[in-house]
């Protein structure tokens, strides 16, 4: 739909698009106050009822909350897109593929049966391939796109085996019932398994160390793609798997060292990288990996506060990194550059995006009064355990944070302070539909921060108790005694460290790089060996088994066929006895000297063009046997496929400019023609075995006696066909169809213009084989 | 192959097995016959016409692409097992009608029309093959 409205509305479209997202935003919104009244909304559609499988979505705080942040951000993506893509001659796709991208993600988060879950995990990962590599001319764009795809396409098949144990274990594919299984399923064997397969999605998906380096290469996708994917989407999904599975899975002493582990690890060198950037996006999606990190390592604490944190953290990080990528593109767009070094005194040219960084900035580093700050206080709190346990992850987090205060402070302020520099273009502001967005993110970081209580109330507490799965209380308070508990000090300590951070920000910059350009070695380029490698391999595997030979293809097919008749039959010991030859009527004597004659023909045959059609000679008379024999539909199909597969053979055979005759030595005559008799022999056998045991004839019965009543048919295989097994035709003709489309693709390959026609003429020739092959069995289907 | 006797009757054959084709198509469902073997039948009927007349010929008389013959079919099978949809039924569960023109009762059915599409795959399908095969000797 979306490039029709496009190619009518023109830029305009990204209003008008964004009616989409903003509906199904107010829809939402109409569920806030029931779910926080302990509501819990469930929808089922039947799927496949005979494995219990269910199309079942529910909405409770936490898919709520993310529901919110999806449709809301989207609704300010689409219509920034708008703006700033405005001209761009693939826009209608881009809208297509970012309105797809909502959906997938939105079904992710509501879907309560985690098959349905993974379906929509996979749709985010190849909508975000088609997103990131948007761009598609540029080389750079296609390499991040792949990396992205490959690296969350593994984690969703784990995810998938990972669901399918946990279904094995607690029998139910539904989320919102697996929570009671929590402690019985830990105590099961299958545990630690399910934790790895589950915490690799996860982590891919989430960009969590060693899986970050996606992440930073996906900024090749547009700026509000960046923004739509860093802030609301994607990258959290995986943290959005760990805290719905954190009834299930969470609180065991594994979950806890390996999420604290990763995330913590994450979140430092996450915040470590984003100091090296100087590109304003590059450092953004650098923190993003930090911050997943950061809600990682939260859930992985897991306590009441701890889950408290982490919520109020999302739904924080979600506002300012979108607000922030989002004046990143602002920026981008109006002075043509994105390096931080290249920018300055912007102050005076753009002030409404001046305001929001500063806005946005301030919520990024936990400064009072914004949303941030609760954030980040409420982490403090849940770690005020006087262990070591507690101390050293508390020593990471006041680290980690400090390093996004300088991250946040160097977007807000090295751009709009100082001497103005020359950029590309002339800096001019936003338009309307670039700065709404940002403007309503900062304004509501704000305003989150100062109304604790309509935040706790409605979104802190219905997500938190969800994902501790016990009621959960909401403690956030602003007001003066926040200023006077001894998380204050950390706060103070981690403005200092990052104030003093910032002000040698550009000398960290530099030993950062020295040190990069010392290690050399990174996990980007680990992905390329690994992906070339895996292509050298396929390489020597094709080598060996594709060798080109098409004779040696087919003797491989025949003795593998010859090994799988008669190696069961030996084993088994199921040689048949010869069967009493029934006697024969005078027709039937004949018809089974025409089909001899058919192959002494094809033996005898001077030119491949007379075997061919003496090929067609046998098969008529196997069509005759079944018309003798009580099968008329059978022998007419028969008659019909031999009759098309002589033309199309013979119309290959014309065009193929092979030799006439046959050109085989003996040694070869004798191995094909052994091989023959021995397939022939096994049929014949695996044929005569069956015919020993009595014809079971139930199905035979019930088709016979149903086919009129139910089906209003007299021709049984034709009720078969189009009525009992209409599923099964239904996939066989679309098979027909592609296998038809596919064998033309080969011919017009082969076409390929007259000029080159004498220099391919050999390929040709093995192409043609292949194609009167594919056309003999289709027509035998 | 391209005598004058061959050339002279292949439109006539052509136009006979075609009407034979859908007579076996719609006989189908009591008689031996339906989508498939019509189909192969009207596919036949275009080979005979394009070796007697070109291809050329035959793609003009077809009006559109072969292919697109075979996705209809596919297209309109799958509206078919569709209806079921509508009497709450699983999909494509037969739905039958019986109506009487001049004395004679006339079944029309949704494995009816859904055989109508294997028809048209099974003819787009083999034609499509056979004419590109055709069309490449002509050149020669």
């Amino acid at each position: 739909m979306a490039p029709f409205i496009h190619r009518f509305a023109g830029y305009s479209a990204g209003w008008i698009l964004a009616i989409v997202p903003a509906s199904i935003f107010v829809f939402l919104l109409g569920f806030v106050e029931p779910i926080s009244n302990h509501g819990f909304v469930q929808a089922v559609i039947e799927w496949v009822p005979a494995y219990n499988l269910n199309l079942s979505f529910f909405i409770d705080g936490l898919s709520l909350t993310f529901g919110l942040l999806i449709s809301g951000i989207g609704t300010i993506i689409v219509i920034y897109s708008g703006a700033y893509l405005k001209g761009h001659h693939h826009q209608g796709r881009f809208f297509a593929f970012i309105l797809m991208f909502m959906g997938s993600m939105l079904g992710l988060v509501l879907a309560d049966s985690l098959l349905v879950m993974f379906i929509f995990w996979e749709l985010t990962s190849i909508t975000s391939f088609l997103l990131i590599g948007f761009d598609h001319t540029r080389q750079a764009s296609r390499r991040a796109a792949i990396q992205a795809l490959v690296i969350t396409n593994a984690g969703g098949l784990a995810l998938l085996v990972g669901a399918i144990l946990l279904q094995k274990v607690t029998g139910v594919w539904e989320m919102s019932m697996m929570r009671g299984y929590g402690p019985a399923l830990q105590e099961a064997g299958f545990y630690p398994a399910i934790l790895a397969l589950f915490c690799l999605a996860a982590f891919t998906k989430s960009a969590q160390f060693p899986f970050h380096f996606w992440l930073p290469n996906a900024m090749e996708a547009p700026t509000p793609v960046s923004a739509f994917l860093h802030s609301a989407t994607m990258v959290k999904a995986g943290v959005y798997l760990l805290a719905r599975m954190n009834p299930t899975l969470g609180g065991t002493y594994e979950w806890t060292v390996v999420l604290v582990l990763f995330g913590g690890v994450t979140l430092l060198y996450g915040a470590t990288l984003a100091l090296r950037q100087t590109d304003m996006k590059q450092m953004l999606a650098q923190t993003t990996v930090a911050s997943l990190g950061l809600l990682v390592l939260l859930i992985g604490i897991g306590t009441e506060t701890a889950i408290a944190a982490m919520v109020v953290y999302l739904i924080a990080h979600a506002l300012y990194k979108a607000a922030l990528f989002l004046i990143a593109g602002i920026i981008d767009h109006g002075t043509g550059t994105r390096e931080i070094t290249e920018l300055g005194g912007l102050r005076g040219l753009m002030p409404v995006t001046f305001f929001v960084a500063i806005l946005a900035a301030v919520s990024m580093a936990g400064l009072p009064p914004a949303i941030g700050f609760l954030a980040k206080e409420e982490m403090y709190l849940a770690l005020m355990n006087p262990n070591a346990w507690s101390i050293a992850v508390l020593v990471v987090l006041i680290v980690g944070n400090a390093l996004m205060l300088v991250v946040g402070a160097a977007i807000a302020i090295k751009p709009f302070f100082g001497g103005l520099k020359p950029t590309p273009l002339k800096p001019h502001e936003g338009s309307l539909a670039l700065l709404i967005g940002p403007v309503m993110f900062g304004l509501l970081a704000l305003a989150a921060g100062l109304l604790p209580d309509v935040l706790g109330h409605y979104f802190l507490v219905p997500t938190a108790s969800t994902i501790y799965n016990i009621e959960v209380e909401s403690h956030l308070k602003m007001g003066l005694e926040i200023f006077l508990n001894p998380m204050i000090l950390l706060s103070v300590a981690t403005w200092v460290l990052g104030a003093l951070m910032f002000w040698r920000l550009d000398d960290i910059r530099k030993i950062l790089r020295r040190i990069e350009s010392a290690v050399r070695w990174n996990f980007d380029a680990g992905f390329d060996s690994v992906m070339f490698g895996l292509i050298r391999f396929a390489d020597a595997v094709t080598r060996i088994w594709h060798h080109g030979r098409l004779e040696l293809y087919l003797i491989v097919v025949f003795a593998a066929l010859a090994l799988a008749l008669f190696v069961p039959m030996l084993v088994l010991n199921g040689v048949p006895s010869v069967p009493q030859f029934p006697q024969l009527t005078f027709y039937e004597w004949g018809v089974g000297l025409i089909a001899m004659s058919g192959l002494v023909a094809v033996l005898i045959a001077r030119t491949r063009l007379i075997a061919i059609v003496s090929l067609g000679i046998q098969g008529f008379a196997v069509a005759l046997i079944f018309m003798l024999f009580g099968a008329p539909d059978l022998s007419f199909t028969q008659f019909m496929v031999e009759t098309l597969s002589v033309v199309i053979l013979t119309l290959v055979m014309t065009r193929l400019h092979l030799e006439q005759r046959d050109s085989r030595v003996l040694e070869e005559v004798l191995r094909d023609g052994s091989l023959a008799i021995i397939c022939g022999a096994g049929v014949m056998l695996l044929l005569m075995s069956v015919l020993q045991h009595d014809l079971d004839l139930r199905l035979t019965d019930f088709f016979a006696q149903t086919s009129v009543a139910i089906a209003h048919g007299h021709n049984i295989v034709n009720v078969i066909l189009v009525d009992y097994r209409g599923l099964d035709t239904l996939g066989e003709i679309a098979v027909v169809m592609t296998t038809g489309i596919a064998i033309l693709a080969l011919i017009r390959i082969r076409a390929g213009g007259p000029k080159r026609r004498v220099t391919t003429a050999r390929k040709r020739a093995g192409a043609a084989q292949k194609t009167s092959r594919t056309t003999k069995k289709e027509a035998r289907a | 192959m391209n005598t004058v006797i061959f050339r002279t009757i292949a439109p006539v054959l052509t136009a006979i097995m075609l009407v034979f084709s859908v007579f076996v198509l719609l006989r189908g469902h009591n008689e031996p016959g339906g989508g498939f073997i019509g189909g192969l039948i009207a596919a036949s009927a275009v080979a005979i016409y394009g070796i007697a007349a070109g291809v050329t010929e035959v793609r003009a008389a077809l009006k559109v692409d072969p292919v697109s013959i075979a996705g209809f079919g596919v297209f309109i099978a799958g509206c078919a097992g569709l209806v079921s949809l509508g009497y709450q039924v699983p999909f494509l569960t037969g739905i039958w009608t019986f109506f009487e023109i001049v004395d004679t009762e006339v079944a029309i059915s949704t494995p009816m029309v859904f055989d109508i599409g294997v028809y048209f795959v099974v003819l787009g399908t083999i034609s499509a093959v056979a004419l590109a095969l055709e069309e490449d000797e002509g050149e020669h």
